[in-house]
């Protein structure tokens, strides 16, 4: 487990860090068909597809087309960050001036020992509604995330580097003509007949469970049955079927009412 | 997938990655809007080759464990080890057929506030572009989940895994964004986190909140995002070029290769051409 402190201010508080996820992927080899064995991977030269040893590779960079320059094991140790337990805080925002795109895998931060500092931060932190954009050095690599609140704790959301989000501000949005505003009244009395909270527990896996009976059913000599793949009919204009989903929605409630 | 930063296949993987990373049909009520899914993610820049001893760019090849023969990936197969040694292989077409529907369709089940979500549920993002001539419904869409500040959630299965999904509109483009199922993010209590026995001290409380509100910002700065790794790699792998250090290269060509795609101006064309589409069909 890794062990940081955070500083805020002239204050430091030590934290641990925990994943806060667990994967729950069915995990597949990579089999040779018809014998079932593992396969494994090897380096091979193109041209003669001769097989080439661990000690004779070498990395390079392509810097131009077919020309690369060689980095050595002892260079790119060389750009590694220096070990450090520092957190450092580079800027408090709002939690929407972080778009979705840019969070990729929390962590709880908890308490190590100074309990009092660490509910205060988090507390502090809550009240502020913002997030703190850190940086950090973990294991040989440089990270940055957001810290924020989750319940009483605090979380620290590892952030993807600029250079890894796309950003929609660079997109042409599609045109054409204006639309029309009977079309979209109907559509937002569409998305409003289905508003609801974000309720995430209401929301399972179902198809893991699936691909798992019909891997155990397989193993057991059985060959289940599986449903044929059919293609969608092309559909009417999109206002009938706006209009066809508000008629079914309406029905549905009407039937409820009675 | 799993992509090795190493890869030698890079070409390749870039131009995989620019194809529709999924193509389906957004469902909500009885409309439905055939869509492409590109990722609006990608890896970082810098990544290296493996070379052989003359600097000849090397690629990773498939073997057989038995015979040693080389495999091309229509000879392989996934399977799932059920015991030591003991595997129950599952095909393309069995994993689309376990679920048919939802390998096609994004159903649309609940629209929530997009700011309900908590950020620990993210995982990928992703852009969707009209497909089919479906410019006018994307269009209606994404202006009427604009104008609502709502994200439509569902789940759809892609790749032979079922996502939970969040979709959004911003600036007229609809987004996806993978979320985590709620069994997949583990509970402060099971972690062991400590439970807070009292109140922190207000002045500490206090004391925190002036040196945040002393360095709130209104913006991110892209500055304090950089991947100063993969600069400083680039940094030096220029410099080392520029000084005729340790450069070598087997068939230098100056033509880039063809299949060497930017993922942004796939984008671009595919959100382009679509709404030139629709204005004809219109």
């Amino acid at each position: 487990m890794w062990k940081g402190i955070l500083k805020v201010g002239s204050s430091a508080v030590p934290v641990k860090l925990y994943s806060a996820v667990e994967n729950r992927d069915i995990h597949f080899h990579l089999l040779q068909s018809g014998t079932n064995s593992r396969v494994k991977q090897h380096m091979i030269r193109p041209d003669d597809r001769e097989q080439v040893t661990e000690e004779q590779i070498r990395k390079g960079y392509e810097i131009e087309p077919g020309e690369f320059v060689v980095i050595k094991d002892t260079e790119t140790q060389q750009l590694k960050p220096k070990e450090s337990r520092e957190v450092r805080f580079t800027r408090f925002v709002s939690p929407s001036a972080v778009g979705s795109e840019w969070y990729e895998r929390p962590y709880y931060l908890g308490p190590d020992g100074e309990e009092a500092k660490y509910f205060a931060l988090a507390e502090a932190i809550r009240n502020r509604k913002v997030e703190g954009i850190a940086r950090w050095a973990m294991r040989g690599k440089s990270y940055v995330g957001a810290v924020l609140t989750y319940g009483d704790y605090l979380v620290l959301i590892k952030l993807r580097y600029a250079e890894e989000v796309l950003s929609v501000r660079e997109l042409p949005a599609p045109t054409g003509r204006p639309l029309d505003e009977k079309e979209l009244r109907m559509a937002e009395d569409l998305v409003s007949a289905l508003e609801g909270e974000f309720n995430p527990e209401q929301f399972r896996d179902e198809y893991r469970h699936k691909l798992m009976e019909f891997i155990e059913a397989k193993a057991r000599g059985k060959r289940p049955r599986l449903a044929a793949v059919k293609t969608r009919a092309r559909g009417e204009s999109i206002r009938d079927q706006l209009a066809k989903s508000l008629a079914a929605l309406k029905r549905g409630k009407e039937k409820k009412v009675a | 997938m799993p992509r090795s930063s190493h890869g030698t296949n890079q070409h390749e993987e870039q131009e995989a990655s620019v194809r529709p990373f999924w193509s389906g049909t957004i469902t909500f009520g009885l409309v439905s809007i055939p869509v492409n899914l590109f990722p609006a993610n990608r890896e970082s820049r810098v990544a290296l080759r493996m070379l052989g001893p003359e600097g000849e760019p090397l690629s990773r090849e498939y073997y057989s464990s038995e015979s040693g023969k080389d495999l091309e990936s229509a000879e392989t197969t996934r399977g799932y080890e059920v015991r030591e040694g003991k595997y129950v292989t599952v095909s393309d077409e069995e994993l689309e057929r376990l679920s048919p529907e939802k390998s096609r369709d994004i159903d649309l089940r609940v629209f929530v506030k997009r700011d309900e979500i908590s950020p620990l549920y993210f995982k990928r993002a992703y852009f969707l572009a009209p497909a089919d001539k479906s410019g006018k419904a994307y269009r209606l869409l994404a202006e009427t989940m604009e104008r609502t500040g709502r994200a439509g959630i569902a789940t759809f299965v892609m790749r032979g895994k079922e996502y939970l999904v969040a979709i959004f509109a911003e600036r007229g483009i609809l987004r996806a964004e993978t979320l985590r199922f709620s069994d997949e993010i583990r509970t402060p209590r099971a972690v062991g986190l400590p439970e807070k026995r009292k109140e922190p001290p207000k002045a500490m409380v206090r004391r925190f909140e002036s040196v945040i509100a002393k360095t709130t910002r209104k913006t991110l700065d892209l500055k304090e995002m950089r991947d100063e790794y993969s600069e400083g790699l680039l940094k030096l792998a220029k410099k080392k070029h520029l000084h005729h250090k340790d450069v070598v290269g087997i068939h230098p060509s100056k033509k880039r290769p063809e299949n060497v795609v930017d993922l942004m101006e796939v984008l671009k064309r595919s959100l382009d051409r679509s709404g030139k589409k629709s204005k004809q069909a219109a």
